[in-house]
């Protein structure tokens, strides 16, 4: 059996000089070089990580602003790229039309002039054509007088007789 | 830095080398020891639990194992003496065999013989003997030390208590690196080398995610800069305490922790220690105090004159004793009490035991002790935490009252 049995008495609680003397050291110590080589770098720099973080953040707030309103305006410029896009379709539209009835125009007034010239010549060649013809007939006629004539005028008797005839006519009127 | 740290502690374990005594010598003299437990008698549990609690000046490991810390001791009239507690050759229960200029070592704690006519020098002390002694109405127990069959009163070490507590002014003082002085530098050196790895991971990390120390000690110093520091001081003006109140919360805190630790001293559990802290914080905020936070305590304005005689600046006044009296009180007692169930959890197993006279008993001792002792030691651990964060948090509030500015 070996177990100790102490008389021991409640000396925790009995400040002693010697105990109190260290801990004084030993806490001033603790305080002084953990202040100076520990707590004043430690603190510093979790100070300093903070004011990054914030700065990050802050950064990154502004980068978000920044976006939002590139985004804004990007927005704008597409909405005006789609207003002026189909202003220049309107107006490519608009001009097209415009050429095709000018062009239907031009056509139709070509095709117009083109008809009454033709329709000119048409008069024309008649107009040509119906004199030929007159004159044809009329050398026609002339021929068939011509042949008549000789028919008729062709013994020396009957010339005599339309001679005689002619200047009975012709007698002094 | 880093592999100095074992080289220290491998030097340190060479410095304060725990030494077994000669086996062989020792046995011979078993019978006789006086303070061996006679067969029979009652294991006292309180003696027990407030002797594992107290200081001592060789550290006592197990069977003959001691380590062996260095004594100093003051003596009027006689001096400094300084040397190993080795020297007392300790064997059973920390007593000495030899009394070394009328200091022997008796269970682990010097004591000094009172006869001036004992000789100095090394002289071989055969047993020690405890008596109960009426004094002054008041029963106390008396120490002696057995030189030739003489028995010898020993004093013990002063203590400024006035006897209040049961001790006083004796013929010397011990100043002696004792378990609590061993374990205060002990915690010293483990946190500063620890703060320091994170420092440097710190340094080393800038720009970086925290790693490990650091990762463990930043979020504590944010907890008592957030959560203690800048809600009690103020913003602006925590700054210039912050370094003390950290001081305080880490020093109890990782005494509290090492004290848990068998062998390790109870630092945190004993006055002296507590004294030291509570005075040194009051006179730091009683320093900072300004106009206002005196003219709150000695003149309340806007208070009627009688009143303020009567009433106000007696408790005022009383309040600035009462504070670090209570700084003091709370931390001691709340470790001291911990300590004290845990010893008295551990002792069960010889109750149900009867100091080893009944194996069932020792077996159902050791079960419920177990069980009852890990669950205390987690509460321990708990208030290791609360405690270093209760002295702080109240520092803290104190540095707040003294250099609050008037806002009326």
């Amino acid at each position: 059996m070996e177990f100790m049995f102490f008389a021991a008495d409640f000396s925790p609680i009995r400040p002693e000089p010697g105990l109190m003397f260290w801990s004084l050291v030993f806490f001033v110590l603790f305080w002084w070089l953990m202040s100076k080589f520990a707590f004043k770098p430690l603190a510093n720099l979790l100070k300093d990580r903070e004011l990054e973080i914030q700065n990050a953040l802050d950064e990154a707030k502004k980068a978000r602003e920044e976006i939002a309103q590139m985004k804004a305006e990007n927005d704008q410029l597409l909405a005006q790229a789609a207003r002026e896009r189909a202003a220049i379709l309107d107006e490519a539209k608009k001009m097209r039309e415009r050429i095709v009835k000018e062009a239907q125009d031009k056509a139709k007034q070509e095709a117009d002039k083109i008809i009454s010239a033709a329709r000119q010549e048409i008069e024309n060649q008649k107009l040509a054509a119906i004199a030929e013809v007159k004159t044809k007939v009329g050398d026609l006629a002339i021929e068939v007088a011509e042949r008549v004539l000789r028919k008729q005028l062709a013994s020396d008797a009957e010339q005599k007789a339309l001679i005689q005839k002619i200047i009975e006519n012709a007698k002094l009127n | 830095m880093n592999r100095l740290v074992p080289a220290f502690f491998a030097l340190l374990f060479f410095v304060f080398a725990a030494t077994p005594a000669a086996r062989a010598q020792h046995d011979g003299e078993a019978p006789e020891h006086g303070t061996e437990a006679p067969a029979g008698e009652e294991f006292n549990v309180g003696e027990v639990a407030l002797h594992h609690i107290a200081n001592a000046n060789a550290v006592h490991i197990f069977g003959d194992w001691y380590l062996h810390l260095p004594a100093i001791l003051y003596a009027p009239g006689h001096g400094w003496s300084a040397f190993l507690t080795s020297k007392f050759d300790a064997h059973h229960h920390g007593n000495g065999t030899k009394a070394i200029d009328h200091y022997v070592l008796m269970h682990g704690s010097i004591l000094r013989i009172k006869d001036p006519s004992f000789p100095y020098g090394e002289v071989p002390v055969s047993d020690y003997a405890v008596e109960e002694v009426e004094k002054d109405g008041k029963k106390r127990d008396v120490y002696y030390a057995i030189v030739d069959g003489k028995r010898y009163e020993l004093d013990k070490k002063t203590t400024w208590d006035a006897g209040i507590l049961g001790g006083g002014v004796t013929s010397f003082y011990d100043f002696s690196i004792s378990k609590n002085v061993f374990t205060l530098f002990l915690t010293l050196l483990l946190l500063f080398f620890l703060f320091r790895r994170a420092v440097k991971t710190a340094e080393a990390n800038s720009g970086k995610a925290p790693s490990g120390v650091q990762s463990l000690l930043e979020p504590l110093i944010e907890f008592v800069r957030d959560e203690v520091a800048i809600p009690s001081i103020g913003k602006d003006k925590y700054e210039p305490y912050l370094p003390f109140l950290l001081s305080l919360f880490f020093f109890i805190l990782g005494l509290n922790l090492i004290g848990q630790f068998p062998i390790m001293g109870n630092v945190t559990g004993n006055l002296s220690f507590t004294l030291v802290l509570a005075l040194i914080t009051a006179l730091y905020y009683n320093l900072k105090g300004n106009k206002h936070y005196w003219e709150h305590i000695f003149w309340m304005p806007n208070v009627p004159t009688p009143l303020r005689l009567l009433i106000l600046t007696p408790v005022e006044a009383l309040g600035i004793l009462i504070k670090p009296f209570t700084l003091m009180l709370r931390l001691f007692a709340n470790i001291t009490a911990g300590h004290l169930v845990i010893v008295s959890f551990v002792g069960l197993i010889f109750i149900f035991g009867k100091s080893g006279a009944s194996l069932g008993g020792s077996v159902v001792g050791i079960i419920v002790s177990l069980i009852l002792t890990m669950v205390m030691m987690i509460i321990e651990v708990l208030v290791a935490f609360v405690q270093a964060y209760v002295f702080t948090l109240l520092a803290a509030s104190y540095f707040g009252m003294a250099t609050e500015e008037a806002h009326h």
